[in-house]
């Protein structure tokens, strides 16, 4: 076995070690990339720009831990941006180790932006039921929610006073790492009450909701830390977003020139297996 | 009997929620139908726990290997459930809140400091995996992996700042195979699933497809 052959089958470890100094990078020296929007994401931020101030919006975090990274600087931008334009918010998750996460984000930013509970946004924590979830809260939010998250009664909220049907809110929001998520959302709640619908997404799951963004079933769509990172800089909400893209562009350009080394040695190793 | 009275469940329960789609005045019993599933789907999850509980108390009562990490589960679990739902939130201890689920709460600081890391050391190991297995796999061996490749390679590149600084059209030749060739894709993947899902759905609630009941 020649050196390119060896080079070929090389071992994991080093290749681990390649990836490591490629996201640590931007870490050690600054890097500065501008960051261009998309349609996607304009139209994400125009329809909640459009609503009309202190409208009730009904979000839906649909994520665990595993997906923070990804999920959790669009969850805050989005808030921020509500919250900016006074938007009542009732949050609730449908993932059951996403509660502590969620409640978590909503309450800081909800302090940041000087917001009351119960009066500006609730959160209602977890139920289990899936899909059967999104139909019943969409008659009945107290109904399938009797206490918060904290366990207060959910009707004695002034907010949940004003609200109890997802047909008294204005805009959908919903944050998703999978199943249940946007897909779910889409067909079991946009599809029937024509509610104006908004997600953001891990990337990895974006390109399943593409066409329900082009049929209109989605007013705007955020796919991964890109997504949030244009996000970001639409709403002048420089977050944790902007500052991971270097690392995910240097992350990105790692693998890129892997898989071109690898093919490289592919094809030169073929062609002396050829010639001999 | 046996099948006989689950299959007439299924068929009614089916018919009344198709129905709910499209007649208002059937919505009342789709509720109370919809109501009873989450009371089952919650007794299901009380079901899965003391599930659990009994295979990893056999595995330790056995002397299984696993049994170190079955007590390990069994703790950890026994522990949550305890903090969380049977400690009354007033319990505190020297200031320190040590029952409830709120913030500041020692469920809320076991959850934010042991199980949020963890799963995202977990999630974030995928670079590292997915970079090996880019390495290996995206091999140009016939004229479909080289269109993969090459899409792949495309995407990753357009999806994040650099590619615009590479090259400017980059950007959008990223969102056009998201918007074209990937659309056209995933659509016809969707509507084939879903005419699937109604020609399913429709041989369950007519009484056609009887395999769920250890049928035919």
């Amino acid at each position: 076995m020649n050196w390119m052959q060896r080079l070929e089958k090389l071992d994991r470890r080093i290749i681990f070690v390649i990836m490591f100094i490629a996201v640590s990078i931007p870490v050690l020296v600054r890097l500065d990339m501008p960051i261009p929007s998309s349609k996607e994401v304009d139209d994400y931020f125009d329809t909640i720009e459009k609503l009309p101030d202190g409208s009730p919006v009904f979000f839906p975090a649909d994520f665990d831990p595993g997906s923070v990274a990804e999920l959790e600087p669009m969850m805050r931008t989005s808030l921020r941006h509500l919250f900016r334009k006074n938007c009542k918010v009732i949050c609730f998750t449908l993932w059951d180790t996403g509660p502590g996460v969620v409640d978590g984000i909503i309450r800081d930013e909800a302090k940041r932006a000087n917001k009351e509970y119960g009066v500006d946004y609730v959160f209602l924590g977890f139920k289990a039921g899936r899909e059967v979830i999104m139909v019943q809260i969409a008659n009945s939010i107290s109904g399938v929610f009797p206490q918060d998250y904290v366990g207060a009664d959910t009707k004695s909220l002034p907010l949940m006073q004003q609200v109890d049907k997802l047909t008294d809110t204005k805009l959908i929001v919903n944050i998703s790492a999978g199943y249940p998520g946007t897909k779910e959302w889409v067909q079991q709640v946009r599809t029937r009450y024509a509610i104006p619908m908004l997600s953001g997404c891990t990337g990895v799951s974006a390109p399943e909701y593409y066409p329900y963004y082009q049929a209109g079933q989605l007013s705007g769509l955020l796919g991964g830390l890109g997504g949030a990172a244009k996000y970001e800089n639409k709403a002048n909400e420089k977050g944790e977003a902007t500052a991971g893209m270097p690392a995910q562009s240097m992350g990105h350009l790692a693998v890129i020139a892997l898989i071109l080394m690898g093919n490289v040695l592919y094809v030169v190793n073929k062609k002396k297996a050829g010639t001999r | 009997m046996r099948r006989e009275v689950p299959i007439i469940i299924t068929i009614f329960i089916g018919w009344v929620m198709v129905l709910d789609f499209f007649f208002p005045w059937i919505s009342g019993t789709a509720t109370h139908m919809r109501d009873w599933t989450l009371v089952l789907i919650a007794v299901s999850q009380m079901l899965g726990v003391a599930n659990v509980a009994r295979i990893n108390l056999d595995k330790v009562s056995r002397g299984h290997k696993d049994a170190p990490y079955a007590v390990m589960l069994l703790v950890a679990m026994l522990t949550m459930i305890v903090l969380g739902v049977l400690m009354p939130k007033s319990a505190t201890i020297g200031g320190f809140t040590w029952g409830g689920i709120e913030g500041g709460s020692l469920f809320d600081k076991i959850y934010n400091q042991m199980y949020v890391p963890m799963q995202g050391t977990m999630f974030s190991l995928l670079a590292f995996f997915i970079a090996s297995a880019a390495y290996r796999a995206f091999k140009i061996r016939s004229p479909e992996a080289t269109i993969l490749a090459v899409t792949a390679v495309i995407i990753m590149i357009g999806q994040v700042p650099i590619g615009s600084l590479l090259w400017d059209g980059m950007p959008g030749l990223s969102a056009w195979i998201m918007n074209v060739p990937n659309l056209a894709a995933k659509r016809a993947i969707l509507i084939g699933a879903a005419l699937g899902a109604v020609a399913t759905g429709m041989k369950v609630i007519l009484g056609l497809e009887r395999n769920y009941v250890g049928g035919e």
